[in-house]
């Protein structure tokens, strides 16, 4: 019907890149990672999210062809 | 006590909110008939069914009630996990998927048509839709006031909102799109409590650093310096556990009667499991998701028994910004918005606020798409429109039905919702629900799978005086320093728990047992009516063996499959003795 890993790989890819941008940013903001006790956690969900989005999709890609 | 969100949370959510309904729209030209729309035309992989399974129990219930259960009995919450579900879930996937998947029934309800007879159906399938509909409007309201507390959501907004963001994909995509999207948000849920996980447990100093800092919370309540950190070592005694409640009650009560009476008859969680697209691959369901559900207490408990530690740490304003009841005492169901807010920068705070929405998505989706089945087939088509002779005339006049019941199933939920708003510790309440419903219908269920004698009469019999029974104890008894009648003694006080799970835990076990001595009894005064040939597929000693599946690798293998899950959790429960 529908490869399910498409829209998961897709939503996680837009949503890294935004969130590691967003990340880079504001990285010279230190007072808004106070919170998260001096970590740029964006940066870090951003780009873990990205590899997932990325693996999902390279994985329906790959079922496709084969 | 407000947090403040930026443009870019919100945009995170949005980005998740198209995503969902597009799938939804993406689906919408396959769902030609009934079949497709109400059973996912029996066609999903084990892994996508598997994680949809878990995703749907991973309800806004459930994350709020376990990281606020964290928070109040600590470690011990684990009992819902790795005693609570696991063995009922592995029971499900080898011993009663084979007659479920093998009967053809579309739903649990005319499982029991099909082994016993009419009246058993149709019991179970009304008591079973007004719980569904309860259900969602309870985690709705616990939501959406969530959101207006912290957030400063409009309660009604939210609320509205949310409901018909999911009626548009389950309208739309029926339980393809529900099992589609629970896969989704599975992953949604995860990641975005990620964060949280990592960052609390490093501001704590670890688990080792935890432990040191509720040894003092844990000895001014009266209990032994590692009662929040320990599962069965305080299980003793109620009194000596913060849970209240002796190892008999966890194991049998919890272990047992609750637990293999949700995972093994709530139609909303085997549903994922229907829509398998083989036996093989519906019997591997449950142990799919059993993977990651025993993993999901270190992702909502463990931060909730951090929120144990903060709130008592008077150098930080955890505590003064935590909403309090009457009592001066938390409302738990706040644990886990205040943990985001605490941690989580703007960013990934929008995130861990998605992974809230997209829980509370998955679980209404799941009480939708079960309720719409269970009304089309076991009540509509039972009692109001019978199916006729032309197939393909029905299946689009039960599609028709079941997009109609969509409807009106989340209108109904939003109406529960606002009725909802005057009940206190949701999780508890839940189980109440849980434990007078699904207790005697594991009873009979099992009695039927694996005793041929057992007979109709019997069976309705059995269920209706199991839930009557239990409905009698919770109106008998209360759980000490009650003060409404929700809790329980609305008929007379005999007897009063010392906690409230305590008495969740004999309602139903006195369910579980009124339910089967019952149908046992009157099993052997009554006549069955139904041929051997006709119970075939449907009872054990009269079903045929499976077909050998020694050829497969172990992993892809059902008892393999188990035995790795069955391990995996022993050597969970050894560490956190």
């Amino acid at each position: 019907m529908v490869d399910i890993r498409i829209p998961i790989g897709l939503m996680f890819t837009i949503i890294g890149i935004l969130i590691s941008v967003f990340g880079f940013v504001t990285m010279s903001n230190t007072g808004m990672y106070q919170k998260s006790l001096g970590i740029n956690v964006n940066i870090i969900m951003g780009v873990l999210m990205l590899v997932f989005g990325l693996i999902m999709l390279y994985f329906a890609r790959k079922k496709k062809k084969a | 006590m407000k947090v403040d969100l930026s443009w870019i949370d919100y945009l995170i959510m949005i980005i998740y909110f198209l995503f969902v309904l597009g799938i939804g729209w993406f689906l919408k030209k396959f769902m030609k008939n009934a079949n497709a729309f109400l059973e996912a035309g029996r066609s999903m992989p084990a892994w996508v069914a598997g994680l949809a399974f878990i995703s749907t129990n991973l309800g806004a219930l459930e994350v709020m009630g376990m990281t606020g259960s964290g928070m109040k009995y600590g470690m011990l919450t684990t009992h819902f996990y790795w005693i609570g579900a696991i063995p009922a879930m592995i029971f499900l996937a080898l011993f009663m998927m084979p007659f479920y998947y093998g009967s053809k029934a579309r739903s649990v309800p005319e499982f029991l048509k099909l082994r016993y007879d009419e009246k058993t159906r149709g019991l179970n399938a009304i008591l079973f839709a007004v719980m569904t509909v309860l259900a969602s409007g309870i985690s709705m309201y616990a939501l959406a006031i969530l959101m207006e507390n912290v957030l400063g959501w409009n309660f009604n907004l939210s609320l509205w909102i949310s409901a018909l963001i999911v009626l548009g994909y389950t309208y739309l995509g029926g339980l393809s799109s529900a099992i589609y999207n629970e896969v989704l948000q599975f992953f949604i849920i995860v990641i975005g409590l990620l964060p949280l996980v990592f960052l609390a447990l490093k501001d704590v100093g670890g688990w080792i650093g935890l432990k040191a800092q509720l040894a003092p919370i844990a000895q001014a309540k009266g209990f032994a310096p590692d009662a929040f950190t320990t599962t069965w070592k305080y299980a003793g005694e109620a009194g000596s556990n913060p849970l209240g409640v002796e190892w008999f009650g966890i194991l049998f009560g919890l272990g047992f009667v609750l637990s293999f009476g949700y995972w093994c008859t709530n139609f909303l969680i085997v549903q994922r499991a229907f829509a398998a697209e083989s036996k093989a691959a519906a019997r591997k369901v449950p142990l799919i998701g059993a993977l990651p559900k025993m993993f999901i207490p270190f992702l909502i408990i463990v931060p909730g028994i951090i929120a144990l530690a903060l709130f008592n740490d008077p150098s930080i304003d955890f505590k003064t910004n935590f909403p309090l009841d009457a009592g001066g005492k938390p409302i738990y169901d706040y644990t886990i918005i205040m943990l985001l807010k605490q941690y989580l920068p703007t960013g990934v705070l929008g995130l861990g606020i998605t992974a809230l929405l997209a829980s509370f998505m998955s679980g209404m989706a799941g009480n939708v798409s079960a309720f719409n089945t269970v009304w089309t087939y076991d009540i509509y088509q039972s009692y109001i429109r019978r199916r006729t002779n032309n197939e393909e005339a029905d299946g689009k006049h039960y599609l028709k039905v079941g997009r109609i019941a969509t409807v009106f199933g989340i209108l109904l939920s939003i109406g529960a919702a606002y009725i909802a708003s005057k009940f206190g510790n949701i999780m508890d309440f839940l189980q109440t629900i849980f434990s007078l419903i699904n207790a005697p219908l594991f009873a009979v269920i099992f009695l039927g799978m694996f005793w041929k004698r057992t007979t109709g009469h019997a069976a309705f019999t059995g269920l209706l005086a199991g839930f009557l029974l239990a409905l009698m104890h919770h109106g008998l008894t209360i759980p000490a320093g009650a003060t409404t009648l929700v809790k329980g003694g609305w008929i007379a006080v005999l007897h009063t728990y010392p906690v409230e799970m305590a008495q969740n835990f004999w309602t139903a076990i006195i369910a579980f047992t009124v339910s089967t001595s019952v149908t046992v009894g009157l099993t052997f005064v009554t006549k069955q009516k139904k041929s051997d040939e006709e119970l075939h597929g449907l009872v054990y000693s009269l079903t045929p063996r499976e077909l050998d599946d020694s050829h497969l690798p172990w992993y892809e293998r059902p008892v393999g499959l188990a035995i790795l899950v069955g391990v995996i959790c022993l050597v969970l429960t050894i560490m956190f003795w």
